[in-house]
């Protein structure tokens, strides 16, 4: 029995090159005749645009040409949104490259300078003179819907981007009848992404084919150039999308910008290569943000604890325009998910997307559904406290029983597969549930304060159907296919339209087509985020790689082997109903030395001297998968933080993430993920978000007020796993890329509250930065 | 992110130094660079010309003789956290020095350039006010002109991002006194989480007759445009056997010593560094006196 490379913790074979600086990022690209752009952007949050006069910056050295909203207008369509949930009256604005008469956050695009070298262009920017008259600016999104606020778009009055309510079970009779109510308001602060790689493109238009090629930092270069076609009116067989080196998106490379379309929009006017590269400023202001949410949320239940209903009024911020995917984030991803793992039987989701003047807001690891885990764990712990319920005991009350072939939620989504219990189990037993409980009541004795967290999760990713993705507005589909090809020496591509961008999946596709066929893994490679020789695809988000991709790339590869299989029965002169195959091989039955491997097929196949009657040449097979459902990753997590109330410093001491994320390709990829997601969790927590003052001018606009978590500021993340496989996925795949993300906020969020409850410090808004906390003790302790 | 043009010297020794920034009012000079460029990157620093000490071999080195310890002023973070001698002559220095940013800032960074820069959040100042350090300044000489001087650290900061060194001077070293053995010090600092930078910093070191301290110096930081002696807590500590009541005792009287000209910023507000600085002055001496906090 050999060891199934399927499941092994092989090396990633993404990293020497990422690590050792060979890998091709859009800005390594460079092309003769190459010209530089760099774009003005507005100083105000929110403003009239009375004149600009670019002369001087056009007469600067080097400078090729200077653009503004006058030359785009008409010739540009506006940057569009692509998800818009039905029944929402989404007020879909008008969004132009290049402002035309209005600037609506800090950071909006206001002309463009093309030069020689990219210094010339960063010079000529500053010799633009673009003449202001200030209008009153809002940030907060449920400020913005107060009578009285500045108004954005004339045709969104009350700057409601859209309202969109999700509803199951009967919610205001459970209100009604309810023994306990527990309510907070929550704010998700902003988060700015910052992927390492800052957002980049190089456009090149060839005249006399009237083609666009555009590299992009794109998680979806499908995607990008459909949208790319919109915006540019160029057909989309004449415009190819290169990203094949993306370095991280955690979403903020899903939407189209209005950056690439500008970059475009110079090389067609020009004729010549331009190339744009985000500074990581212009990272912070004009890169989509994250969350943003105002929420006022209540749960009921009853006096032994059985919860019957969840409700939320949600202003979710939208920022100055609507991003590609924006609308879809606080509704689709977010309210249809507020039973979590419990069997709740009611629960209604009543969400405002609201335009302010800030950067616009779209996905961002986990995309609506830590919002939606925060949401549930938090109201459960305020209910433990409320009932005198251990946290623990609250939510094993509660936990849906073991399900392995679908089960209905009350907001009208069946998830997968899940068992709870046992995952919930494994973690408590890992920490010792018990003498943590103990350790903590001896601390305080002490006056020392121990917190620990404990949360269960489940989330909907592997995005998914493509009729679901119709019916709630997505503006394309959410299949994904592959094609496996065999080259006559054997060896094998796969062309994939997913986009991976960090995750790994040129490793772990690479073990599924060996594990499948017997191929030496290092024999397989992976082709994907080049429009002109990928097939098809939707792109790398929502935990949907794996769990569509793969199961696209998998069932090509078994349209492969049969192929193959029916060649070497051929081959073999045996009847093809006695040819088998094992481990790599297709044999005679009852006779194993009379074999061929696959890529001796593969060989005889691309030759093809000797082919069955009515076979066609070569060795290679598409296919397409489109998921009847989402999948449904859960898990447990759990936090143990220690706060310090002289200086209200938290310290995270132990972090333990159990996830099931179905079987796993790739275990140590899998850890990966986790600590990524969860370490990203933490830092909404505890360190990071914008902070705007009240004119709308952000004041973290750089790394050094902006603070992201660092290997030093975070304990060992320890992880576990069951396996729950998912009944409709041919591999029996979950996603695995947010759930990190998706339960980590909430837990440490929970652990820091219990550790400060004997200070009677009830809730903090995020990020708990240690001045906050000591000032809620303060205010508690009255001193 | 990309910085105005300028011109970029390369001096090879001070005197060479001092003459190319005596001849050009728009130069600066750079030594490891970690301050001065990001500045330009921002275009909040538009030098003309870059002058770079970074080779200048005369501003290198450590060395530890009658019971003086000298740093060259181009010595790195790395390299203070790397040195035996510093470690055993001054360990507050030696420690504090590993505190600072992360490696490639320690790899680059000066002593000699985070004093010169002042930054209200920089560790050093703090550390060398409380050390008694004294810098040496090298200026162009002659009759008119001002030659080597030597200025304590308590008098080289003059507020945020200000020195007294003239434009055409140089800091080429610093010397402080070896601890002896009944000398101890620390360092704590609350550090920002996005670069480390202290919020507030506080650096003790305390001479000890057995339990009771004799002489106390301690400074405060990050919190005051320069760094803060801290008179009232070191009366308060001379003479006292330490221990934890003493030792908070003492260094709640930091308040008096802050003047009113306290930082606050969106991380953290000047009430809350106020509360913080007697906070981590107690953490300092408890750590330097070996008394654990907890
Ligand atoms: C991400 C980051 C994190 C940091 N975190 C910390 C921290 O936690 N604690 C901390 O203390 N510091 C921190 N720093 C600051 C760092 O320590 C300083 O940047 C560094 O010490 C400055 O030294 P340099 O040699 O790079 O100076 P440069 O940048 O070369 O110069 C700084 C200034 O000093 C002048 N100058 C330099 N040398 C001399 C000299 N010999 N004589 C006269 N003038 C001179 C220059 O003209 C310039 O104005 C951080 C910096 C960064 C970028």
């Amino acid at each position: 029995m050999t060891t199934r490379i399927f499941g092994s913790g092989i090396r990633r074979r993404e990293d020497p090159r990422l690590i050792t600086g060979g890998a091709t990022y859009t800005d390594d690209v460079k092309l003769p005749g190459m010209a530089f752009a760099a774009i003005l952007r507005s100083p105000h949050a929110h403003a009239k645009i009375n004149s600009i006069d670019t002369s001087a910056a056009a007469a600067a050295p080097g400078v090729v040409a200077v653009y503004t909203g006058a030359d785009t207008d008409g010739v540009l369509n506006p940057i569009p949104c692509a998800w818009i949930p039905p029944d929402s009256d989404v007020k879909a604005v008008d969004h132009p490259a290049l402002a035309k008469d209005v600037v609506r956050y800090q950071g909006d695009a206001v002309a463009v300078v093309v030069a020689e070298n990219r210094y010339q262009a960063e010079d000529a920017l500053e010799l633009i003179k673009v003449d202001y008259s200030i209008l009153p600016a809002v940030v907060n999104p449920e400020a913005a819907m107060q009578p009285g606020a500045p108004q954005l778009h004339e045709d969104a009055p009350n700057n409601q981007a859209f309202h969109w309510v999700a509803a199951g079970g009967d919610t205001d009779a459970a209100f009604a009848s309810a023994d306990v109510i527990v309510k907070d308001t929550i704010v998700h602060q902003r988060l700015i992404p910052n992927a390492m790689e800052p957002r980049s493109a190089v456009a090149t238009w060839t005249e006399s084919m009237g083609e666009l090629t555009l590299w992009s930092t794109s998680q979806n270069p499908h995607i990008c150039r459909f949208l790319a076609s919109l915006v540019t009116g160029v057909a989309e067989h004449k415009i190819r999308v290169i990203a094949t080196e993306v370095g991280g998106g955690f979403g903020s490379k899903i939407p189209v910008y209005a950056d690439e379309m500008i970059t475009s929009f110079c090389s067609m006017q020009l004729g010549r290569p331009v190339k744009w590269t985000a500074t990581r400023s212009e990272g912070f202001q004009a890169t989509i943000h994250g969350r943003d949410h105002v929420e006022h949320v209540e749960m009921a239940a009853t006096r032994e604890g059985k919860i019957t209903a969840v409700r939320s009024v949600i202003y979710a911020g939208m920022g100055a325009y609507l991003s590609t995917a924006g609308p879809g984030v606080p509704t689709i991803l977010h309210g249809l998910m507020y039973c979590g793992p419990y069997d709740i039987a009611a629960t209604k989701a009543d969400i405002y997307g609201v335009f302010s003047n800030a950067t616009p807001v779209d996905a961002y690891r986990g995309a609506g559904r830590p919002e939606a885990t925060f949401l549930v764990e938090r109201l459960v712990d305020l209910l433990a406290v409320e009932l005198g319920i251990d946290p623990v005991e609250l939510r094993r009350k509660n936990l849906i029983p073991k399900f392995e072939d679908g089960h209905d939620v009350a907001s009208g989504i069946t998830y997968d597969s899940g068992d709870y219990e046992p995952i919930l189990n494994m973690v408590l037993g890992h920490v010792d549930y018990q003498a943590l409980r103990q350790e903590q009541a001896r601390m305080r004795e002490h006056g020392e304060y121990m917190g620990i967290g404990v949360t269960c999760y489940s989330e909907i990713c592997g995005l998914g159907p493509s009729q679901v993705a119709g019916a709630v507005g997505f503006g394309g589909g959410l299949w994904e296919s592959a094609i496996v090809r065999f080259h006559p020496t054997g060896k094998v591509n796969v062309y994939t339209g997913v986009s991976p961008h960090g995750q790994g999946e040129e490793t772990t596709f690479a073990q599924i087509v060996s594990d499948e066929l017997g191929v030496d893994v290092d024999d397989v490679g992976i082709v994907h985020g080049d429009t002109s020789n990928t097939p098809m695809g939707w792109g790398t988000y929502g935990s949907r790689t794996t769990a569509v991709g793969a199961a696209a790339l998998v069932l090509a590869v078994r349209k492969v082997k049969e192929k193959a299989r029916l060649l070497a029965a051929h081959l073999l002169e045996a009847a093809e109903a006695d040819v088998e195959y094992a481990d790599g091989k297709f044999f005679v039955k009852g006779s194993p030395d009379q074999s061929k491997t696959i890529q001796e097929m593969a060989t005889m196949a691309n030759v093809a001297w000797n082919m069955p009657e009515g076979m066609e040449p070569g060795l290679e097979a598409s296919a397409f998968y489109d998921p009847p459902n989402f999948v449904y990753p859960f898990g447990a997590h759990v936090a143990v933080v220690h706060v310090d109330p002289d200086n209200g410093h938290i310290e995270v001491k132990r972090y333990v993430a159990g996830d099931d994320c179905g079987p796993q390709i790739n275990p140590m990829i899998v850890e990966g993920q986790v600590h990524g997601g969860v370490v990203q969790g933490a830092g909404q927590v505890l360190w990071e978000g914008a902070v705007y003052d009240d004119n709308g001018q952000l004041l973290t606009g750089s790394m050094t007020d902006y603070a992201l978590p660092r290997a030093h500021m975070f304990p060992n993340i320890e992880t576990l796993f069951t396996v729950t496989p998912s009944p409709h996925n041919p591999l029996g795949v979950k996603g695995i890329g947010e759930t990190g993300a998706i339960a980590s906020t909430a837990t440490i969020y929970n652990a820091v509250m219990d550790a400060l409850r004997p200070l009677g410090v009830t809730g903090i808004d995020m990020p708990l930065t240690p001045e906050k906390v000591w000032q809620a003790i303060r205010e508690k302790q009255g001193s | 992110m990309f910085a105005t043009e300028f011109e970029y010297k390369k001096a090879n020794s001070v005197s060479e130094a001092i003459q190319l920034l005596s001849n050009d009012a728009d130069a600066k000079l750079m030594a490891g660079g970690h301050s001065l460029i990001p500045l330009m990157k921002l275009r909040l620093a538009r030098p003309g010309t870059v002058i770079d000490i970074g080779g200048i071999a005369e501003l290198q080195g450590i060395t530890a003789n009658n019971g003086i310890l000298r740093i060259g002023a181009l010595t790195t973070h790395a390299q203070l956290a790397e040195s035996p001698l510093v470690r055993d002559s001054a360990r507050i220095l030696w420690e504090t020095a590993y505190g600072i940013g992360d490696p490639q800032v320690r790899n680059r960074g000066t002593i000699g350039g985070n004093v010169s820069h002042a930054d209200p959040a920089s560790d050093l100042p703090t550390v060398l006010v409380a050390m008694d350090a004294k810098f040496t300044i090298q200026g162009q000489g002659g009759i008119t002109r001002r030659g080597s001087r030597t200025v304590a650290a308590a008098d080289f900061f003059t507020g945020a991002f200000s020195t007294v060194l003239a434009e055409n001077e140089i800091l080429t070293a610093i010397e402080m006194p070896v601890l002896a053995a009944n000398q101890h010090s620390e360092y704590a600092k609350m550090a920002h989480p996005a670069t480390s930078y202290a919020v507030v910093g506080a650096a003790a070191v305390v001479t000890m007759d057995g339990n009771t301290c004799t002489v106390a110096r301690v400074a405060v930081g990050g919190l005051t445009p320069s760094p803060v002696r801290g008179q009232s807590v070191e009366q308060a500590l001379v003479g006292q056997e330490l221990n934890a009541e003493t030792i908070a005792a003492a260094a709640n009287l930091i308040d008096n010593d802050l003047g009113s000209d306290i930082i606050g910023d969106i991380f953290a507000s000047a009430e809350y560094r106020r509360a913080m600085a007697a906070i981590e002055l107690k953490h300092a001496i408890f750590h330097a006196t070996g008394l654990a906090h907890h």
